[in-house]
């Protein structure tokens, strides 16, 4: 009788532990951090698939629009085929229309904002004028060294990129 | 009376559970070499090599290899077009690899595309991983 209470606590601890952790939404924002950092959004699909090849871009740098757009191109992904299983495709448009820059979860994405046309949906974050302005002062030479590729590079100079620190402190421009 | 079926249900859910992500190098080699219709001895790393090296015109007319990404070296790191370190290819290196078949399917078909403008035949697969498990 004992064990097979046990057993009752056991299962039901299991069982309520696993509706805690798979009921939590996973792309919660939990605030601004402020005017450089990005709030701590996070959904696992979009970490693991979208930084295997870059850092995974914050969902306030593009409007809901440009989300659209770019997920449905994924096997044509800036020349590269990037494509997904259908299921990870809409899990992950799904967070990125949540926490995008015209969804009003972020001070970045409202600045984003700012200066973007009403109907513009860029594909390159590079492209909009936000983006521009703020790296006015960055000239062609240094965005081709070596060890900075291209300005899609964000962690090349934002050392704290990958956990969506854009503080100027925090650049190092690398010198070659 | 119930403990000893507790647990014994635990360690078989244990069991089904790590037969399930038992993917590795040699049992993605006998899948493909299964699918390719020859026997394993059939896949070849010499072949698996050729592949990984030979450069071919991409999509924009510049030469596109696995190399080109990966390194001459699968077992040094890599970087991928925009500046991100890519973990080594070759499990020797990186016993992640080879691990995850839904993965490695996703990343053929995803590659080959880029690489070869079409989707990779099963002997393909298993010569790539043939040569990959003995680089070091």
């Amino acid at each position: 009788m004992n064990y097979l209470l046990r057993g009752i606590g056991v299962v039901a601890a299991v069982g309520v532990f696993s509706l805690l952790a798979f009921s939590l939404p996973s792309g919660d924002a939990h605030g601004d951090g402020g005017g450089n950092v990005l709030p701590r959004t996070a959904n696992k699909a979009w970490q693991q698939e979208c930084a295997s090849c870059h850092i995974a871009y914050s969902p306030a740098f593009l409007p809901k629009a440009s989300w659209r757009r770019l997920m449905s191109g994924l096997d044509q992904h800036f020349g590269e085929n990037a494509s997904l299983d259908p299921a990870t495709q809409a899990d992950i448009l799904r967070f990125l229309e949540a926490n995008a820059a015209d969804s009003g979860t972020s001070r970045m994405g409202s600045r984003v904002m700012q200066s973007m046309g009403v109907s513009a949906a860029p594909l390159r974050i590079t492209d909009t004028r936000w983006f521009v302005r703020k790296h006015d002062e960055v000239s062609q030479a240094t965005w081709s060294r070596k060890s900075i590729g291209s300005a899609a590079n964000c962690a090349a100079c934002h050392r704290q990129a990958e956990q969506g620190v854009f503080d100027e402190d925090t650049v190092r421009i690398p010198k070659q | 009376m119930i403990k000893p079926l507790l647990y014994g249900g635990l360690a078989v859910l244990g069991m089904a559970s790590a037969m399930a992500k038992a993917d590795s190098p040699a049992s993605l080699m006998a899948q493909y070499a299964q699918q390719a219709g020859v026997p394993v001895s059939g896949l070849s790393a010499s072949r698996g090599a050729t592949l990984y090296r030979t450069e071919h015109p991409g999509r924009d007319g510049q030469a596109v290899s696995c190399a080109g990404c990966h390194t001459a070296n699968p077992a040094q790191a890599g970087r991928s077009r925009v500046g991100k370190r890519i973990e080594p290819l070759a499990p020797a290196a990186n016993p992640q690899r080879f691990t995850d078949a839904a993965k490695v399917e996703k990343w053929f078909r995803r590659n080959c595309q880029d690489v070869l403008q079409r989707e990779c035949s099963a002997q393909e697969k298993g010569d790539f991983i043939a040569w990959l498990s003995q680089a070091r």
